[in-house]
């Protein structure tokens, strides 16, 4: 059984379809046709859609766009589901407002899609400002300083990631910003603090009617706080569907069934019902199993679940490692991380995947499990070939161990992000981290090569290399060579720029294909190994060096 | 004669001009309905489309047992199978509906499977054994030379004398350039229904941009007459050319199995099948020899342009005629030789894309210009000025066409003043004096875009327009809406004509047994023609409505009187004499007054002589200008549009918001086609670019932060719509800029002495190797 709400109805469906996708629920069975198909791929965001769930502290939503094409109906689960169907009644939401007043739909086939992202960012935006106001109000009682209340005007780069996900084919986007410009910084709808409560509500009784005898005690926090409901009664199926609540269940059922599919975000698992029309016979959803959704830290180590989507995970990570931040958020669009999970996206083992590179040069390694036992493996040794991992038949990924970067290993508390400065003098030991991508479109694509660099230097000589590279080989890789020949070169000598260059022009045989040529991958190599050495040894001067400058 | 209804008032200059898009509430509440919306009819059918897996050969085999057997199926479709036509081709042969023996390019359409779910039909067309024996594929426009591979005869265009002008030029310059095609990739992807109805008859839902066509396939396929056939077309969530001829084929694949099964079937194309088997803009091969003297005016030019057709002419014969039409954009040469080919490949059928040819025209004339300012040593932009049309250099084009109108150097003049080009040209200057990673461009670049069809017979529109006796009045014309706004421009015209609110107006789906024969929605026509039809009818019942209250009401017979009656803010008017307007039209229905009219109209002055070379093809020119700077990683060829500032010509603008989305969107398209957008087929002709994640057009972030525009808004000379002109297609090339910027920041590697080669689309991978090559060349030099 999945029970939900769809935007205000309480839906229960004993049975469900293994391939059974959102997209074509809402279209095909509830003949909900706002949503649209464009691609069924997942990357034109015509089928934009809305989840809302509740936040650790029951009272906070949050809401997450989606693909719904790209997303199978094990995801409903305890979670309400908004379409564009919801948002006007009467009067038109005010995102649709602004959208009829800046001319921002012309053909309207990605109206939808897009008026739902505007709608999830709008929500955001709007829940921050009336909890600031609070907060605001609050402070000026006790007389204190308000400087977190600065923030209350959304930046035309919020837009663009809130968006990054929708294709537009008429407008040249222009109008789209500035309606969501519009919308989001103007005053909130009549109502809408009781449509919040009466949500919340909604989702509390949903949550609280599932629960029984069998429920799980509360877990802890999800990352950046929120989620994480074992609700589900244990070895719930709907036809061949599952959706288990630990990984004792997880272990007996891939032992009863064992082919069946494991999905997490399924972003790339759907891809094979939706574009190669495969069945799948049994399914099991890894979104109860709350281990497998923690982000946390262990040791000197932040340990990351498997399961844990891409964008609940990317405030911790850009803590520690804020080199990251453009890495991650081209990673993919906004609906996609907001889905995608860091374990899918090592064990699906693809040659490029952006994220294996980058944990290759931080020295990650993976835990591993069966149920029974655990093991871990350096990252470097789970890639075997193409599409072919160290995964042995019955196992899963349970998480992903990245070893903190020393001055946080170091003391037990966090620093703030926002302190984090590279030494620049050199003449101490530091860690020179980048993670470069490349790909033909900025936003939402695929690289033509992913290069991550990380070098640590004492008194000026480097002590330690490590790489990771994605679209050069059958798998993502590092080069042992840079690493060996690096050592103990003095880094700002212009020797460690040649040597490098030299190397990893030579070190890969990558392939020709739609997204570059192998010579165009080889030069690239050699480019990003100096763009590194110049982002990391220019002292002082101000010559740029990206095109686009992230935080 | 007299003009009819001589004082009416002119059309309005205010923002009340910019009405809000017919559909918008409808578009953004998702109740806006497009064909797979629709409330499917009981016991509806789905289709699914199986292709060939070879580039060229003969069909030895097609075993679709298997097919049949699958669960679901219900019928099995083959070229032999249809009753009627087996070629759908637009304008001449070569268009079979499913291969039959020859089989001309990978993907290539063979059978259709019909079944009880679109899952159940797209599985079976697995289960194909598809024997296909391969014959050696032409796959580029050299080989198709070589092997005198031709979809249609080549045209010529000349004046003067090329030939002798090159040699005695002070300079001269060669130059090549392969230009990348571009997919639609409309967001709605090709859709049909068809639903049988009595006996042979049958009604189509169909996203396409010519319905008129669809209904004549349709027939012809099924081997009734056309009458036979409705087609209804509400809406496309976009088209851009690519619904012009190849909806056609779904919709009469439709047809057919509705016909054979009796029951309602939807043909609806998975993307990555839209992609494969829909022609897309045509890639080009072009090439130009240029004379030109120290001063930078260019004095004789011989351009070859090579249209890569693909398997069939479609309508490749009128697009390369347009590329020709645009290979001088706005710039004259006294001696000029133009050669157009269509060459034929085995690719799917190269199609219509918004401006139809004219951009991989004009991009020559762009590339001559910059070939001339790298070695002359001047700015790109002083060039361009010297080489203008006008009384100085001259005003006939190499097609024999007087350019009447000079609007473009003054629109390059406000433009460079309000863009400040050359304080900014300056600043980038000394910025990559002293930056030696990243390096910034700049151009502005000018648009001139020949108005209407060159297919002459083509510039016809019709229109039917009814009162009914509420007032409420109900428009319907020749056009189709896939998101330009043509049907609120449309209703915007009725209202003024009649005086009335603009919610009086409905534009209802266009439909082939309202308005027959239409013409397709394209080459930025859709207003020019279809406007001044329904402004033809409006005026019909105005004559009619005018007379009766003459006559009636006022007791006024003389045709003075009727011909001064105003229709304005919702009533009717003579001298100080005043009716309602819906009180006049009941009054009028109970007199036997007729309250429906239908409307016609061709555009006047147009000719062209294939023969010769000679006449005037276009009724007027749009005009447009754009300045872009952007910025490019020499690490890496990666590169960002930073500022945009764009002066365009519409006339005087219907609707000012739509023109400039019109504009805008266009620009965006435009800069996708140069920049991101590129098509990639292998080597046995299978194309690889084959889906959203491997072909990637301009997302949100790709929107420049700064982007002006401006209408040039100034009355059309010609008699268009209430003067105003056509938008659809001229912004477009304005994102040539783009592409001349950034080979501008290419050439600061090479203190701009050398003209970069920069095939697009400019790829991050393009760009850098035209980096390296000119730092080698600086570096040997």
């Amino acid at each position: 059984m999945i029970q939900f709400l769809l935007n205000d109805e309480l839906v229960t469906l004993d049975a469900v379809d293994t391939d059974l996708t959102v997209l074509s629920y809402l279209r095909e069975t509830r003949k909900l046709t706002g949503s649209k198909e464009g691609c069924a791929a997942g990357d034109c965001g015509a089928c934009t859609v809305v989840l809302v769930e509740l936040e650790a502290d029951n009272k906070t939503l949050h809401y997450r766009t989606i693909n719904s094409c790209i997303t199978f109906m094990s995801a409903l689960a305890g979670k309400q589901l908004l379409t564009v169907e919801h948002l006007a009644n009467n009067e038109l939401h005010p995102v649709q407002q602004a959208m009829l007043e800046q001319h921002a739909s012309q053909c309207g086939f990605c109206s939808p899609g897009f008026v739902m992202s505007m709608y999830a960012l709008y929500q955001r935006t709007k829940s921050q400002q009336t909890s600031a106001q609070k907060t605001s109000a609050q402070k000026k009682k006790t007389q204190e300083t308000h400087s977190d209340t600065q923030k209350q005007t959304l930046e035309r780069e919020e837009v663009l990631t809130a968006l990054s996900g929708n294709l537009c084919r008429c407008t040249g986007y222009r109008p789209i910003i500035d309606a969501t410009l519009q919308a989001c910084n103007g005053p909130s709808h009549a109502g809408f603090i009781e449509e919040q409560q009466k949500t919340q509500q909604r989702l509390l009784a949903l949550i609280e009617s599932q629960a029984d005898s069998n429920r799980i005690a509360p877990t802890p926090s999800g990352p950046s706080g929120h989620a994480v409901h074992s609700d589900i009664k244990v070895n719930v199926k709907a036809n061949n569907v599952f959706l288990p609540a630990n990984t004792q269940e997880l272990a007996e059922l891939l032992t009863t069934y064992p082919s069946a599919k494991l999905v997490a975000g399924g972003t790339d698992l759907a891809l094979q019902v939706t574009q190669a029309l495969q069945p799948i016979s049994h399914l099991i959803s890894l979104n109860k199993i709350d281990t497998l959704r923690r982000v946390e830290v262990q040791g000197d180590a932040l340990v990351i679940g498997a399961a844990c989507p891409l964008n609940d995970l990317q405030p911790k990570l850009t803590h520690y490692w804020p080199e990251l931040t453009e890495l991650i958020t081209r990673f993919a669009s906004l609906p996609i991380r907001n889905q995608a999970t860091l374990g899918g996206n090592i064990a699906n083992a693809s040659p490029i995947g952006d994220m294996p590179p980058a944990l290759l040069a931080l020295n990650a390694s993976l835990v591993l499990d069966n149920g029974q036992q655990t093991r871990r493996l350096p990252l470097k040794d789970f890639f075997l070939d193409y599409r072919k991992t160290a995964l042995k038949a019955g196992e899963w990924l349970d998480s992903i161990v990245i070893p903190l970067p020393s001055e946080f290993a170091d003391t037990v508390q966090t620093r703030d992000a926002s302190n984090f400065i590279e030494s620049t003098t050199l003449t101490e030991s530091s860690c020179l981290r980048r993670f470069y991508k490349v790909s033909k479109r900025y936003e939402d694509d695929i690289s033509a090569v992913c290069a991550a660099f990380q070098i640590k230097v004492h008194d000026g000589k480097v002590t330690e290399v490590n790489t990771g590279f994605g679209g050069v080989a059958a798998t993502p890789v590092e080069c042992q060579a840079l690493a060996t020949a690096l050592q103990g070169q003095t880094w700002q000598d212009e020797v460690c720029l040649v040597l490098g260059q030299k190397i990893l022009k030579e070190a890969f045989a990558p392939i020709d294909d739609v997204r570059a040529s192998a010579a165009y991958r080889r030069t690239l190599l050699a480019n990003l190994w100096q763009r590194f050495w110049l982002e990391t040894t220019q002292q002082n001067t101000a010559m740029p060096i990206r095109l686009v400058q992230h935080a | 004669m007299r003009k009819l209804i001589a004082t009416q008032q002119a059309y309005p200059t205010s923002d009340k001009r910019s009405q809000k898009h017919e559909s918008a509430k409808r578009q953004v509440t998702g109740t806006a309905r497009y064909v797979d919306d629709l409330p499917e009819p009981a016991n509806l059918l789905y289709a699914a489309v199986g292709t060939s897996n070879v580039a060229s050969g003969t069909l030895r085999q097609l075993d679709l047992t298997a097919v049949k057997n699958s669960t679901g199926v219900v019928d099995v479709i083959t070229a032999a199978d249809v009753p009627g036509h087996l070629d759908i081709a637009p304008v001449f042969d070569g268009d079979p509906l499913l291969a039959h023996k020859q089989v001309a390019f990978h993907g290539q359409p063979l059978f259709a499977v019909i079944a009880d779910s679109v899952m159940n039909a797209r599985r079976a067309v697995q289960l194909a054994k598809i024997d296909i024996e391969p014959t050696a594929p032409i796959l580029s426009v050299a080989a198709a030379h070589e092997s005198n591979s031709h979809v249609r005869p080549p045209h010529y265009m000349q004046q003067g004398a090329s030939d002798l002008a090159l040699q005695q030029a002070p300079h001269t310059s060669e130059g090549h350039l392969s230009v990348g095609g571009q997919e639609h990739l409309y967001l709605e992807g090709q859709v049909s229904l068809a639903i049988p109805e009595e006996e042979d008859r049958i009604l189509l839902y169909t996203s396409s941009q010519h319905p008129s066509e669809v209904q004549k396939l349709v027939a012809e396929v099924l081997n009734v007459k056309l009458h036979k056939v409705i087609v209804d077309m509400r809406r496309m969530g976009g088209g851009f050319g690519g619904k012009e001829t190849q909806a056609a084929q779904w919709a009469c694949l439709a047809a057919l199995a509705a016909r054979r099964t009796g029951r309602a079937v939807k043909l609806r194309l998975p993307r990555q099948q839209d992609m494969i088997t829909t022609g897309k803009r045509h890639p080009f091969e072009n090439h130009f020899t240029i004379g030109f003297d120290q001063q930078g005016k260019l004095l004789a030019a011989d351009i070859d342009i090579n249209g890569n057709c693909g398997h069939s002419a479609d309508l490749s014969d009128a697009i390369v005629d347009r590329a020709m039409f645009h290979a001088d954009n706005c710039y004259f040469i006294k001696d000029c030789q133009i050669s157009g080919y269509r060459l034929k490949t085995n690719y799917v059928s190269h199609t219509a894309f918004r401006g139809f040819g004219g951009p991989q025209g004009m991009i020559m004339a762009e590339a001559m210009m910059d070939r001339i300012a790298r070695i002359t040593g001047q700015d790109p932009l002083t060039v361009r000025k010297h080489n203008l049309y006008g009384k100085e250099n001259g005003t006939l084009t190499p097609y024999g066409m007087e350019i009447e109108h000079h609007l473009i150097a003054d629109m390059l003049a406000q433009l460079e003043q309000s863009s400040a080009y050359w304080q900014r040209r300056d600043e980038i200057k000394a910025f990559n004096e002293t930056s030696p990673i990243i390096k910034k461009g700049l151009a502005l670049t000018p648009v001139k875009f020949g108005i209407s069809f060159t297919a002459k017979h083509l510039n016809q529109a019709g229109a039917l327009v009814h009162i009914y006796t509420d007032g409420s009045i109900q428009v319907n014309h020749g056009g189709t809406e896939m998101g330009q706004g043509l049907h609120t421009k449309i209703a915007q015209i009725a209202a003024h004509e009649f005086g009335v609110s603009i919610d009086d107006i409905e534009v209802t789906a266009t439909r082939t047994d309202k308005v027959p024969n239409t013409s397709p929605t394209a080459a930025s026509s859709g207003t020019d023609l279809n406007g001044k039809a329904v402004q033809n009818a409006c005026q019909e019942i105005k004559r009619r409505l005018a007379t009766f209250y003459c006559q009636e009401h006022l007791n006024k017979l003389d045709a003075e009187s009727i011909a001064g009656v105003q229709f304005v803010d919702n009533k009717v008017t003579l001298e100080d004499t005043c009716i309602d307007f819906a009180e006049l039209v009941q009054a009028a229905y109970i007199g036997r007054v007729s309250l429906s009219a239908s409307g016609f109209y061709k555009t006047p002055k147009i000719h062209y002589d294939r023969e010769t070379g000679t006449g005037r093809p276009f009724f007027y020119f749009a005009y447009g200008a754009a300045a872009a700077e952007v910025v490019i990683d020499t690490l890496t060829g990666e590169s960002k549009v930073t500022q945009v500032d764009i002066l365009h010509d519409v006339g005087h603008s219907l609707n000012p918001a739509l023109d400039i989305g019109q504009i805008e969107g266009g620009f965006i398209q435009g800069m996708g086609w140069l920049t991101s957008e590129e098509l990639c087929w292998n080597a046995d002709g299978a194309l690889t670019s084959n889906n959203l994640a491997t072909y990637k057009i301009p997302a949100i972030g790709d929107t420049p932060a700064i982007f002006n525009v401006q209408l040039y808004d100034r009355p059309n000379e010609e008699e268009s719509i209430y003067h105003s002109k056509a938008v659809g297609e001229p912004p477009f090339m304005l994102a040539i800029s783009v592409w001349c910027a950034l080979k501008d920041a290419i050439a600061s590697l090479a203190d701009y002495q050398v003209d970069p080669q920069l095939d697009p689309p400019a790829t991050p991978e393009k760009v850098l190797a035209a980096i390296q090559v000119l730092k080698q060349k600086k570096g040997a030099a």
